[in-house]
């Protein structure tokens, strides 16, 4: 019997997705044992008609990391959901935009503006990309890009959503443990539409730091204090989003004294981890004077980037104004 | 000429003060305009910023927090939180292109019914200057999506 296939694709992203699998190190061997690798471009040469040749619903995994950007990623998006029986939303970028998303707080002008036309950047006859071009050779073509970044079940049904930037890889053998056991029918596959491979709770449910009443006058960043190693990084006044951040990476960063930026997304029943965010860090402003509110919040210079540094796409609004106008 | 725009607010108000300021706004027969649609919490302190953000990204063109006075919270400091959430909340709306005078958060005791009618006026009168928000609703956006996903996944071109 032939083995069942496999496929990983990357999207709008940054590659990280694809060496967090390889990072599974000999449980990567399983993955080519149980399975007949069929496309994964960073792995293998493979060319997208020979993906279209392939019968529909053949591949029976897919791992789909990055977010939607571009023409392009929607075109190979809906065409593994056509070839594939389980699509899963791999990774931040897909899940909820990740830090591609970012630029939906900027129109798509400023984008080709900072990209292409700023001081560092060689462009004396200030051209920006154009999706189609005619050289004497003929017409070339690049793909368009979206004024918003999608998530990947903004465009096509998912059936997993696996969380993380990139999701660790411990969680990623877990899963590839039990796609392999489902195959010889000693597991079940969880419910469609589940979160796999990460916790139901939160990072701070994983933190080994001490919690004592929170209470913070001033926020500052980490690289400008030597933070306590075991107290909450949140009491010392260093922004941490473990408290609306789904948990299941063992709280990787605050204990390697980093602050949790929140890449796992939001909780189960969260509709919106920016907005919890908020709530959590506005909760621990020590002042009721306004005036000295608003002091205290002047040390955090980017409330967008911060609450929403993965999930803009997968957030209630989304975009910025000037970004849903294209 | 498109009719005079009539901006949608949502109000969330505390039971125990705000609340009752706009019953008595009612009840003394106080005008102030109809764009206001109340939701009461049981304290300005359960206003989780999620409810503001789903307003807007619904259809709300405003929103109107109100709760008791500083000192006078049923549930002690719960209002303070508020406050600064609230605070936080427009310099984040704002990241956004929302207008921080699409939201505004007042305190009115239950005595206060005058002030609260004026307060709505004020916030209508201000977003109506600003004009529709117009965001791209989660509505509008689920109903294109659901319809291009009933027309199914259609071929890909090679
Ligand atoms: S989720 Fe993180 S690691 Fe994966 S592609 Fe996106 S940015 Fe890279
Ligand atoms: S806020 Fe951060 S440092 Fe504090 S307990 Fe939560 S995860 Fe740990
Ligand atoms: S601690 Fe936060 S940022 Fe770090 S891996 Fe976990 S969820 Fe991601």
């Amino acid at each position: 019997m032939s083995k069942p296939k496999f496929a990983m694709y990357w999207s709008a992203s940054c590659g990280g997705c694809e060496i967090a699998v390889l990072n599974t190190h000999e449980k990567i061997l399983d993955v080519d044992a149980n399975f007949d690798v069929v496309f994964w471009p960073v792995a293998m040469d493979a060319k997208y008609k020979d993906v279209q040749a392939m019968e529909d619903k053949s591949i029976l995994l897919t791992l789909f990391n990055g977010a939607i950007r571009n023409d392009e990623n929607e075109h190979i998006a809906r065409l593994l959901r056509r070839k594939s029986q389980l699509l899963v939303a791999f990774g931040a970028c897909a899940t909820e935009g990740g830090i591609p998303a970012l630029a939906n707080l900027s129109d798509k002008q400023s984008i080709f503006d900072t990209a292409f036309n700023t001081i560092s950047t060689e462009n004396p006859n200030h051209i920006l990309p154009q999706t189609r071009w005619t050289m004497p050779e003929g017409e070339i073509t690049i793909p368009e890009m979206y004024p918003v970044v999608k998530t990947l079940e903004q465009v096509v049904p998912v059936d997993y959503y696996m969380p993380g930037c990139p999701p660790e890889s411990h969680q990623i053998a877990a899963v590839i443990d039990l796609v392999i056991q489902v195959l010889q029918g000693k597991a079940e596959l969880p419910p469609k539409g589940a979160v796999i491979g990460a916790g139901a709770s939160t990072v701070c449910e994983e933190c080994q730091r001490a919690r004592n009443e929170k209470k913070i006058t001033q926020f500052v960043r980490i690289q400008d204090i030597k933070p306590d190693p075991t107290l909450c990084l949140l009491e010392q006044g260093v922004l941490c989003n473990g408290p609306a951040t789904r948990g299941g990476c063992g709280a990787a960063c605050p204990t390697a004294s980093m602050p949790c930026v929140g890449c796992y997304g939001a909780t189960d029943g969260a509709m919106d981890q920016g907005a919890r965010l908020l709530s959590a860090v506005a909760s621990v402003i020590d002042a009721r004077d306004p005036k000295q509110v608003e002091q205290i919040l002047d040390g955090i210079p980017d409330p967008a980037g911060m609450f929403y540094r993965f999930g803009m796409s997968g957030s209630l609004l989304r975009a910025s104004k000037d970004a849903w106008k294209g | 000429m498109p009719d005079k725009f009539e901006p949608l607010i949502i109000g969330f108000t505390c039971n125990w003060c705000s609340y009752r300021a706009a019953d008595m706004a009612g009840l003394g027969r106080m005008k102030y305009p109809p764009n206001l649609r109340l939701i009461r919490l049981m304290c300005s302190g359960r206003l989780d910023p999620t409810f503001v953000l789903k307003a807007f990204a619904d259809g709300a063109d405003g929103v109107l927090i109100s709760g008791c006075h500083p000192g006078d919270c049923h549930y002690l400091e719960q209002n303070y939180k508020t406050q600064s959430r609230y605070l936080l909340l427009t310099r984040l709306l704002a990241s956004f292109g929302i207008e921080p005078q699409r939201i505004k958060l007042i305190w009115a005791s239950a005595a206060e019914g005058a002030y609260f009618a004026e307060q709505a006026t004020q916030i209508v009168e201000q977003v109506r200057a600003l004009g529709p928000l117009n965001w791209h609703t989660r509505r509008t956006l689920a109903k294109a999506q659901s319809e291009q996903l009933s027309q199914g996944l259609e071929e890909v071109p090679a």
